[in-house]
């Protein structure tokens, strides 16, 4: 049979980071692909490019015997290739027949209104197609996230398509409502339909596909029938080591800060502690005494039971995969989400109901995943964004006034510390930074805080090799200077090169624990990846 | 709060303009029982026509999460041309109300121009047209009073099969409303555009069209208000107009449409809020309120709506927000 969709040498680059490598791959019709990598592997990338939405360095796609090169999404969408994305797109405050058919509804002859009943009927047959029993008019903003997600897949049926992706199509549904999605999956493949399935549920992708393809670095490393594979396998060939990646010397935790150690950061600490004006060790404490301690903190449908303890000086790293809750409980620990029960204490003392601004006092900083967002005043000066939380200190006793002098002083020091290019004036807007030294700047305005408890999520997403090297550096420095790092990351490398210690969330909950000594990649992604028993 | 009680608490908040309109009418009758007398309902419902037809083009706006300042400027500037046209030129009323809701739409599609093609932000865009508006409607009629002919300002007291000219007009107004924002493509997409601009975009919706239909269909409500507006005051002062677009904002946001976008109705939501607002004026009157007190008490009930909305808002997206261990949260479909 002829393939359906023929990926050729498909290479694609973000600012010189090879995220695809010379992709070549067949899908022949009406088989089913499992696609499968960890976080980063560039599955994402590949369907951007199947999209429309990127457009690949090198190579070309065939469809149906035909080049295809699409230039948006409206362009996959006419060739009959749709998609059910893990984020939902819906609008919640419109019917489900009026998501389904936004820009083409169904008309009453040649006016401009809606044929209502064409509208249901129509709505009404996909809605049975996926086993959603709710009427054709129910606003989207009433149905739980599963059913969201059948809507979702409604949506994608109904455009009648010949190639269907569906990217983490069950993280939303419940167990009943996921096997119901699963015989619907069967019955789209015993009709012929083509379908691309990605997820890290390794068991449903053995199950459901035909053939199996596996990315790792950008590469397709594997690819074959489903036969060939099994889930150990999988694992093996989705883990592999990035030889390309630097690490600074770390020696393992839970020991007491050697002199040998402290020296050989001396320059680069001196600067630090210098610019906070403290000495660098009186913060050191035993590490024996967590520096933050939390126990069995819940919030019903996003963290459950999560316990740990952070220690003085030691890196304990949260691996898990895209949905596992890392960023949320990050959030839940520095105010910024409720939670219902447990506890959290910062140096003993109790948080019952954190807020930023009491967490900050408590010493605890947050660097969060998206700097665009919610880090940086983007159009506010590199000097502005840096003093930010600090900004009190330097406010005169009696009037309040800023000492210009002394934060001057304090924005140099930073500078400095975090080796800021020094090409850029205190005043240039952040936003015309790159990447890398934008991060350096979120990392600063709270290094100037001199955090005893500093989270970091994704402090290294999207900056080059070199800004990584140093915002590693960085983080060690703060550590060997007492504090407790707790470092979010989904580059499994990144952490087993910098932690002491790591911790493993999946669907919400914390489910291994690992001493450096004990580091076993395979272990760690299998403890990760998700565990499903739905007959 | 769990989700089936974030449920329940939406469906009441949903529920409070209706509740609202229905104390104000039992309160007011409790005070003064004339207030409830036929004749001084219908007499309301008059009152409340230039509001009504004026909140329903602001509710066009406000469902795309924009709004329109220049309404009251609209209606001066089409009230000063027309009376112009009438006492000079001789035009013949219904010529002249016809040209007050060409030049309202006109004016709308440059409200329109500004926002969905230079891209401004529709606060400062439509302030900009409002002092335009009243520059050049004060340029018009040098700031003086013009009194209008009783050929004009008998229309506001014919009647069409008994039922009073405005009223039909803005019944006429609110049903063509209604069924093109709930019955047309075109009007699905409207709301489509206020939940989420950049997510319509990517649905295919042409954003611009949509941003041009609902300030061209403001304006051309302004127009329309304000022509009825001026056949019942009867004449052009400088001050006339002034402030409109606020009572209409306020009747829309009180018959349920969000200030955030994409939520609301023509019918009932803002005919109802049109009337609650006259009703409360109304009401006041007939129980020998205070004269002084009436903007305290409307602005108390504006507080109130806007309130309400930005709470349901909070509640939306807290309903909205994806979870990570679905069987915990999954909630059965109410």
């Amino acid at each position: 049979m002829s393939p359906l969709l023929v990926f050729e040498g498909i290479t694609k680059r973000f600012g010189g980071v090879p995220v695809l490598r010379d992709i070549t791959l067949a899908l022949p019709a009406g088989i089913t692909l499992g696609l499968v990598g960890e976080n980063g592997a560039g599955k994402t990338t590949l369907m951007n490019i199947l999209g429309g939405n990127l457009r690949p360095d090198a190579g070309q796609m065939t469809w149906d015997g035909r080049s295809y090169a699409p230039a948006g999404p409206a362009d996959a969408a006419a060739a009959g290739i749709a998609f059910v994305h893990q984020e939902l797109n819906l609008f919640p405050n419109l019917s489900i027949a009026e998501n389904l058919f936004l820009t083409r509804f169904p008309r009453c002859g040649g006016w401009p209104l809606i044929h209502r009943r064409a509208l249901a009927a129509e709505t009404t047959r996909w809605l049975r197609e996926v086993e959603l029993a709710a009427p054709p008019d129910t606003p989207v903003e009433r149905l739980s996230a599963g059913e969201r997600q059948l809507v979702e897949i409604a949506r994608a049926l109904s455009s009648q398509p010949r190639l269907i992706l569906f990217d983490e199509p069950t993280t939303s549904l419940s167990d009943r409502e996921t096997r119901k999605f699963f015989s619907l999956l069967e019955r789209l493949r015993a009709r012929g339909l083509t379908m691309i399935y990605i997820s890290h549920t390794l068991e449903d992708v053995l199950r459901l596909s035909d053939q199996v393809a596996v990315l790792r670095d950008g590469a397709l490393v594997a690819h074959g029938p489903r036969e060939e594979f099994d889930k150990d396998r999988l694992v093996t060939l989705m883990v592999g080591r990035r030889l390309d990646r630097l690490f600074p010397v770390r020696q393992p935790a839970g020991e007491p800060v050697k002199p040998s150690r402290a020296a050989e950061r001396a320059d680069a600490a001196d600067q630090t502690s210098q610019a906070s004006g403290r000495p660098k060790v009186a913060s050191v404490s035993s590490p024996s005494a967590p520096v933050l301690e939390v126990r069995g903190l819940t919030r019903s449908g996003v963290v459950h039971d999560i316990s740990f303890e952070l220690h003085a000086g030691e890196v304990l790293g949260l691996f898990g995969l895209m949905g596992a809750g890392r960023s949320e409980l990050a959030q839940i620990l520095f105010g910024l989400e409720p939670f219902e029960r447990g506890s959290i204490r910062v140096r003993g003392r109790p948080l019952a109901s954190p807020r930023p601004i009491r967490c900050l006092r408590e010493g605890m900083a947050f660097l969060t995943e998206n700097r665009h967002e919610d880090g940086l005043a983007l159009e506010a000066s590199i000097a502005d964004n840096l003093a930010l939380v600090t900004l009190r200190r330097h406010a005169r006793h009696g009037t309040g006034w800023l000492n210009r002098a002394t934060l001057a002083e304090a924005v140099r020091g930073i500078r400095e510390a975090v080796r800021l290019t020094p090409t850029a004036p205190d005043s240039a807007p952040v936003r015309t930074l790159s990447g890398g030294n934008q991060q350096k700047v979120v990392l600063g305005k709270w290094l100037l805080a001199q955090p005893q408890v500093l989270i970091l999520d994704e402090p290294t997403r999207g900056i080059d090799v070199g800004a990584k090297f140093e915002i590693y550096q960085l983080i060690l420095q703060r550590a060997e200077a007492g504090a407790g790092v707790l470092l979010i990351s989904s580059e499994l490398e990144e952490l087993v090169g910098l932690c002491d210690r790591m911790l493993v969330m999946r669907r919400g909950e914390l489910v291994d624990e690992l001493r450096r000594a004990a580091f076993d990649r395979e272990r760690i992604l299998r403890a990760a990846l998700h565990e499903r028993s739905v007959a | 709060m769990n989700p089936a009680r974030q449920r329940a608490a939406l469906l009441a908040l949903n529920n409070v303009p209706l509740a609202l309109f229905a104390t104000a009418l039992l309160g007011f009758g409790a005070l003064a029982p004339s207030f409830l007398s036929p004749a001084n309902l219908l007499n309301l419902l008059v009152q409340a026509s230039a509001t009504a037809i004026l909140a329903t083009g602001a509710t066009f706006v406000l469902l795309t999460a924009g709004v329109d300042l220049s309404v009251g400027a609209i209606m001066f500037v089409a009230a000063a041309l027309s009376g112009k046209l009438l006492l000079a030129q001789g035009w013949s009323p219904p010529l002249v109300l016809a040209g007050m809701v060409l030049l309202g739409g006109l004016y709308g599609v440059l409200n329109g121009f500004l926002v969905a093609r230079l891209g401004l932000i529709a606060f400062i865009a439509t302030l900009g047209t409002q002092y335009l508006g009243r520059g050049f409607g004060m340029w018009l009629t040098e700031t003086r009073a013009m009194n209008l002919p009783e050929s004009f300002t008998q229309l506001a007291s014919a009647r069409c099969l008994g039922v009073p000219l405005p009223v039909v007009v803005a019944a006429l107004v609110i049903g063509l409303a209604h069924g093109l924002l709930i019955r047309t493509p075109l009007g699905r997409q409207v709301y489509a555009v206020g939940q989420d601009a950049a997510a319509a975009r990517k649905a295919g919706i042409n954003v611009p069209q949509v941003l041009w239909l609902v300030y061209g269909v403001c304006g051309l409500c302004a127009g329309l208000g304000g022509a009825v507006a001026l056949a019942q005051i009867g004449s052009v002062a400088p001050t006339f107009g002034m402030n409109r677009e606020f009572s209409a904002i306020a009747a829309a946001v009180l018959g349920g449409t969000s200030l955030f976008g994409g939520r609301g109705r023509v019918w009932p939501g803002t005919a109802f809020g049109a009337v609650l607002i006259q009703a409360v004026e109304n009401g006041l009157h007939n129980a020998n309120a205070d004269p002084y007190l009436y903007p305290l008490v409307t602005g108390g009930i504006i507080f109130v709506a806007v309130l309400l909305d930005s709470v349901r808002s909070r509640l939306l997206t807290a309903l909205g927000r994806r979870r990570i261990r679905p069987d915990e949260a999954t909630v059965a479909n109410p």
